[in-house]
């Protein structure tokens, strides 16, 4: 992990983005992005729809000129270079495969603009059609393709151009949960062994934790934290993002003493804990913190009076959702009223806990995120 | 219970088939009959009244007349329905539902009040009669149709499939011929035969609007007034019937096929 972004650090960011505003008229889309992406990087854009995700996409694209701010795409100014002369690629969401033409005249197509002698395209097309697994559907028409057939097709279409970087719309949002899954794996090892900059927008935050080497997680036109998946879920930098990635249980909390060195805090339910000071995050102004959070998987309902935590409450099951491998259970605590969710691994040894029962949940002072504006 | 209802839905469609189209059988029937006289029974076969046709030259000058303003029609009001169906499909912009009501209304007004409006307009501002105000008015009255069926045409083309043509290199113009013009220009020459056939059918407009270059409709109702000349008016109306078919069949096959090629359900009625 960190000898990987000590190699990262070292290359020139592939597209520089800097105080990008995007306006329609009267309304705010993009209110300043500034971000780096970097060669040869899977980065996602997440947020809900109407975030600016796939207005920042369309501007990387050059459908979208920003109304201020640059992006530079290897180092060079796009202001003024509209999309036909990027070297970018888009897979478009409804992956816009032409219906008036077969699957290799699709994929063909761009180089077909580059004049590229036909001998050639038709080779590069073939080359490209066995990659993304298609090299037996290249006469079919688009309405005879499965979504996730045109899916491919649309990435065989923009992979061929050899773009520096391959724009992805949402382009699993279509497919049925199954496919999706095995997509992510393939569009995820595709990428890794071609080596080209992939930026994909979606809204589905498993699939960005899943596929993504950095992720930008945005909120009404802004980036509200970049960071990598592991580094979005366990340090979230405030309440939006924590409870935007996965479950985050929160509870009210306030500083009660300081030292140099620590701080302790009175948490709702859990009680006071001690907090290394280099724990919070940069922005975590002491004085302002108000909140705390927590995952499910971070608390343990205590099967067995002797297993050790740091910290134990007794609180009661309201309610048990079973999911086979995992359990997640209610618990309110008293002082607090909403119950928090915790998940547990269900081993041999252990049966699920019926609701009003009464148990004991553990938790540990390195599984706390602290929040303050 | 069923296959009662069934019996006299059957009986019911039949019935009304022969109301809407026996009358039109009659032109046939007659055109090819040997009498003068409008009556049954036939009196014999005979292509006569077709022969008669070839030699009669002001025929002729209507049915040049026709021509120029059917395919004048047609040019300019798939032009203009292009414009207005692309602008209605693509974009939104204040007073679209108004102004789009508007300029499909000729389809609902009636012609003899479209036709006298155009008439006193046309002597108030002192321009004369001729094959180009009838020209304006069919335009009018095509147009709607032109927007009908070229916004079906445009509403199928998924504006992502332009942008996608556009990324992947192509110019301005030549996503427009790549991509735009091959997915609706079945609708395109859909628009045209009809915009045309209505074009060359139109009597109430031409009669009110044209000078003294007659179109064909208008020479025709024109001869109905010599009871002789009866037989050969049938077999010119025969003859339009079935350019007229045979130009909606055409139209309606191309719309189907544009349809089909985008992936569209092909059963939908144009217009």
């Amino acid at each position: 992990m960190t000898r990987k972004d000590d190699m990262n650090d070292s290359i020139k960011p592939m597209i520089e983005i800097r105080d990008v505003i995007k306006k329609f008229g009267t309304f705010t889309a993009l209110h300043g992005i500034t971000a780096d992406i970097r060669e040869g990087e899977f980065f996602s854009l997440l947020g809900p729809s109407g975030c600016g995700k796939t207005t920042l996409l369309r501007a990387i694209a050059g459908f979208e000129p920003p109304t201020s701010g640059t992006v530079a795409i290897a180092g060079k100014d796009m202001a003024g270079i509209p999309a036909n002369r990027r070297p970018t690629n888009m897979v478009f969401q409804s992956y816009a495969i032409f219906p008036h033409l077969n699957v290799e005249e699709n994929v063909g197509y761009g180089l077909k603009t580059r004049k590229m002698p036909k001998a050639e395209i038709a080779r590069e097309v073939a080359e490209v059609l066995s990659l993304v697994d298609m090299k037996n559907y290249g006469k079919r028409k688009a309405h005879e393709l499965s979504g996730g057939q045109r899916q491919r097709v649309a990435l065989a279409r923009a992979l061929v151009m050899r773009p520096k970087v391959i724009l992805l719309d949402e382009p699993l949002s279509a497919l049925d949960k199954k496919l999706r899954d095995q997509m992510q794996m393939e569009l995820r090892s595709l990428q890794r062994s071609i080596g080209i900059t992939f930026i994909l927008v979606t809204h589905d935050q498993e699939e960005a934790l899943i596929m993504s080497d950095r992720i930008a997680v945005m909120f009404d036109g802004q980036i509200e934290q970049l960071d990598t998946p592991e580094g979005l879920y366990r340090h979230p930098v405030n309440k939006r993002v924590a409870s935007f990635i996965g479950v985050m249980n929160f509870l009210p909390a306030r500083v009660t003493a300081l030292s140099d060195t620590h701080l302790t805090l009175g948490i709702a339910a859990l009680g006071e804990a001690q907090v290394p000071r280099d724990r919070l995050g940069k922005d975590v102004n002491p004085d302002k913190i108000d909140t705390i959070g927590v995952r499910p998987e971070m608390l343990t309902v205590l099967f067995d009076q002797d297993e050790r935590s740091q910290n134990k409450v007794k609180g009661e099951v309201v309610d048990t959702e079973y999911y086979g491998d995992m359990t997640y259970y209610e618990v309110r605590l008293p002082g607090h009223d909403k119950p928090l969710t915790i998940s547990m691994r269900n081993t041999a040894g252990r049966s699920v806990v019926a609701p009003g029962s009464t148990v004991s949940v553990g938790w540990g002072i390195e599984s706390i995120v602290v929040f303050g504006e | 219970m069923k296959w009662i209802s069934v019996k006299w839905l059957t009986v019911y469609a039949v019935v009304y088939m022969i109301f809407l189209y026996a009358p039109v059988i009659l032109l046939p029937l007659f055109a090819f009959n040997t009498s003068t006289i409008i009556a049954f029974p036939l009196s014999g076969f005979t292509t006569e009244w077709f022969v008669g046709l070839w030699y009669t030259d002001t025929l002729h000058t209507a049915l040049g007349n026709s021509m120029i303003v059917g395919v004048t029609t047609a040019l300019v009001s798939t032009l203009l329905g292009a414009f207005a169906a692309r602008a209605s499909a693509r974009f939104a912009f204040p007073g679209k539902t108004g102004i789009v009501g508007l300029i499909m209304l000729p389809l609902v007004l009636p012609e003899i009040i479209v036709a006298v409006a155009l008439l006193v307009m046309l002597n108030q501002l002192g321009m004369p009669l001729s094959l180009w105000t009838v020209v304006g008015g069919h335009v009018l009255i095509c147009t709607p149709f032109s927007i009908a069926i070229l916004s079906s045409a445009y509403r199928g083309l998924d504006r992502e499939l332009e942008e996608a043509s556009f990324d992947l290199g192509e110019s301005r113009w030549g996503t427009f011929r790549r991509v735009t013009l091959p997915l609706v220009l079945p609708g395109v020459i859909s628009s045209l035969l009809i915009t045309f056939t209505i074009s060359l059918d139109e009597f109430i407009i031409a009669f009110f609007l044209t000078g003294t270059d007659v179109t064909l409709p208008v020479y025709i109702w024109s001869q109905l007034r010599f009871p002789a000349k009866l037989p050969s008016v049938m077999a010119l109306g025969t003859i339009l019937l079935a350019v007229s078919v045979l130009l909606l069949i055409l139209a309606e096959a191309l719309r189907r096929r544009s349809a089909a090629r985008q992936g569209v359900d092909t059963t939908l009625a144009g217009v």
